[in-house]
């Protein structure tokens, strides 16, 4: 449908842009950043705690270190202690020994150089050192680290015994490699997955707009894939499939009713056309003419009421359209109706006997009531019979009951059902005017009303039964 | 689309005119064929039809112009038939509205009243049948400076008291079910108009449905039994193709 396909490096592009707008990426994007922060701060958290328990092992070696060395001085002063120190220097390790003067000048000890005024304040500090043989490196940073304690002598000399923190530092960046790596790894993990749960989300959601292009298309066979594991794609596939299996129903429900029309309205299209046509070959007066004219125009108006019939009908079953509803008074649209077809039922020599009750309110349109009762009591005279007809309106529990009986043929039980169809109309019916509309009509109005209609057998004759749901009294 | 008022139709008032039996309407339709077809037909039956082919010259027409009746669509473009007609009456223009609407619904009807419309004929319609309830809307016009309700009819020998509820004709009393009663009323108030079996069905049951068959004309011919049976000239008289007239003998049709 697009004007000119996308070049390849287009198509890959806004696949991309595609790709990173969906909601599956995204979420994947949010997921990621909180493992990442996640993983951040525990591998900090432990970074942080082994860095504090080394720390903690060194100081506790220097301390013991110190006890040592305390104990010799009280034992045999200071010469003891340098001699001491002197000795233990020569030991490989990573123990660190300096005896200095009070100003500074080196008296024993494995360790060369410290920063100037380093010594001057007892207490635990971490600086750099140099050994035996490296003076003149603190300058040119190549020093080492340690952990040391310094304490004031008397006589102003200066002890101070520490450890070589290389092995920390070693351990520390072996952890902050790890910290490093296990951070690119929670990332490059989460950015995979989540392109690979976002295409494959992408793909089934792609699956199914393609089907219901196609099922826009025309295609109303056509049913969304269902993978069969059940979750919400899953269930969402299959209640569209629900909807479309409905639509299709109601399709092929309104192609019925619109072939039946096209049908039926062409029986009188066709007398019209017929009646017009002869009128033109064969009449030979003005009177002749005008009274073909009139015969066409009579026929039209037959063809503007199934139109609006219809219509009404149709607006009806929608739920539509209709007047406001209200209170209405169903026992005095009874007699009213009643009495609107009276002189008519008299003229044709049959009672009409009415019995309606006082107070039989329900919610709705008097008019389409009123019009559904007439169409009642219109059929009754046309196909009633000759013995009368009555017309009962009475309260029962919580439905108001219409009824409408005559005595003649009625309807076989097998047709009821199919009489409520537009342009149903009865073998007997056939040579009397009429469209078949008008119990559809009827059935349209009390389904609007939210009633029921029955046609029952009168013994003989027709029942026509319409219960509404009475108001209930506020 | 808007044709000039005829020259002539501008000097006499509107009693006049209608004394005539000449209205002069205002049709406001888009659908330039039904337009031009429903000028003719009234151009025919002797009256003064102007058109307007949208809502704005329909609205610009309506507040200038004399008119008896307008006959408004519901659709139109530029401005819809309910606004037009809800500014007109905003701006006081009191001229008689028939609404004419492919709707034809109920509450279309409903909705239609309420901007202000006074009648209301849903389409496909005859055009008879439009002739007289614009010939009805634009008498009532006429008739309403001055007169209150009118309590008691007379037409020819006929006469209908409304209090008393008695009918009389040529001084003979004439007993009447309240159906045929006001049957009759309605009939006598439009003497010389044709009303249709819609309008009577309207206007006397209040109901708005399309009488099917003939229920209507059976309740005519029995007030005519009533009315006219002792007497030579009928009262009452059938209009071929259109619905019912009561006239006064020697009366010319309206």
């Amino acid at each position: 449908m697009s004007a000119s396909a996308p070049a390849p490096g287009e198509g890959a592009l806004s696949r991309l842009q595609k790709l990173l707008r969906t909601t599956a990426f995204k979420l994947s994007l949010a997921y990621l950043v909180v493992f990442a922060v996640f993983a951040f701060l525990a591998l900090g958290y432990v970074a942080w705690n082994a860095r504090r328990v080394l720390d903690d092992q060194i100081l506790s070696t220097v301390d013991a270190e110190i006890n040592g060395l305390a104990e010799q001085y009280n034992a045999g002063g200071l010469r003891r202690l340098i001699n001491v120190v002197e000795r233990r220097s020569r030991e490989p390790g990573a123990s660190l020994y300096l005896v200095t003067t009070a100003q500074g000048q080196h008296v024993a000890g494995n360790v060369s150089e410290v920063p100037a005024g380093l010594l001057a304040a007892p207490g635990q500090v971490e600086a750099s050192y140099n050994r035996g043989s490296e003076e003149g490196r603190l300058e040119r940073g190549l020093e080492h680290r340690a952990i040391m304690r310094i304490f004031t002598l008397p006589g102003g000399f200066r002890l101070m015994v520490g450890r070589d923190t290389e092995e920390r530092d070693r351990l520390r960046a072996v952890i902050g490699r790890a910290f490093g790596s296990s951070l690119a790894l929670v990332v490059v993990l989460g950015v995979f997955g989540g392109f690979f749960v976002a295409r494959r989300v992408l793909g089934r959601v792609d699956a199914m707009t393609e089907t219901t292009r196609t099922i826009m298309a025309g295609d109303l066979g056509g049913r969304l894939p269902v993978s069969g594991n059940g979750d919400e794609l899953d269930r969402l596939a299959q209640n569209l499939n629900a909807m479309l299996e409905r639509i299709g129903e109601l399709m092929h429900g309104l192609r019925e009713v619109s072939d039946n029309i096209a049908h039926d309205l062409k029986t009188p299209l066709t007398r019209l056309r017929n009646r017009a046509d002869e009128a033109l070959r064969t009449a030979e007066t003005p009177d002749a003419l005008r009274a073909a004219l009139d015969s066409v125009i009579e026929e039209s108006d037959g063809l503007i009421r199934i139109f609006n019939a219809l219509l009404m009908i149709a607006r009806l079953e929608a739920g539509s359209g209709t007047s406001p509803l209200g209170p209405v008074d169903v026992g005095a649209a009874a007699r009213e109706v009643c009495e609107l077809y009276e002189p008519l039922a008299e003229e044709r020599g049959l009672p009409l006997a009415v019995s309606a009750g006082e107070g039989l309110i329900v919610q709705g349109s008097r008019e389409l009531i009123g019009q559904a009762l007439a169409n009642l009591l219109d059929n009754a005279i046309k196909y009633g019979g000759r013995d009368g007809i009555a017309l009962e309106a009475r309260r029962e529990g919580e439905r108001i009951v219409l009824n409408v009986a005559d005595r003649g043929p009625g309807i076989p039980e097998g047709e009821r059902e199919r009489v409520l169809d537009r342009f149903v109309r009865l073998e007997d019916a056939r040579s009397r005017p009429g469209f078949g509309l008008g119990l559809s009509l009827v059935n349209a109005v009390v389904r609007l009303h939210q009633g029921t209609l029955a046609l029952k057998d009168n013994a003989p004759g027709l029942r026509v039964e319409i219960a509404l749901p009475a108001e209930r009294p506020a | 689309m808007v044709a000039l008022p005829d020259t002539e139709g501008r000097s006499p008032s509107a009693l006049e005119r209608l004394s005539r039996g000449a209205m002069r309407l205002l049709i406001i339709e888009d659908d330039r064929d039904a337009l031009a077809y429903l000028a003719k037909a009234f151009r025919e039956s002797g009256h003064m039809p102007d058109t307007a082919g949208d809502g704005l010259d329909g609205y610009a027409l309506a507040q200038g112009g004399d008119y008896d009746v307008l006959i408004v669509d519901r659709m139109l473009p530029k401005l819809d038939g309910l606004s037009l007609v809800r500014s007109l009456r905003e701006q006081g223009v009191t001229t008689p509205v028939l609404f004419l609407s492919a709707l034809g619904q109920v509450d279309d009807r409903v909705k239609g009243l309420r901007a202000g419309g006074d009648d209301y004929l849903p389409k496909p319609y005859a055009f008879s049948e439009l002739l007289a309830r614009a010939e009805v809307l634009a008498r009532r016009r006429a008739a309403v400076p001055g007169s209150a309700e009118t309590t008691a009819y007379r037409v020819g020998d006929l006469s209908l008291d409304r209090l008393s509820h008695r009918v009389t004709r040529a001084g003979r009393e004439i007993l009447l079910q309240p159906r045929e009663f006001r049957l009759l009323e309605y009939l006598m108030r439009h003497a010389g108009q044709v009303v249709t079996r819609t309008m009577l069905l309207e206007n006397v049951w209040d109901y708005h449905f399309d009488p099917q068959t003939n229920v209507i004309d059976v309740h005519v011919s029995r007030l005519r039994a009533k009315i006219d049976r002792d007497f030579e000239h009928a009262m009452i008289q059938t209009v071929r193709g259109a619905g019912y007239m009561l006239r006064a003998e020697g009366a010319r049709p309206a």
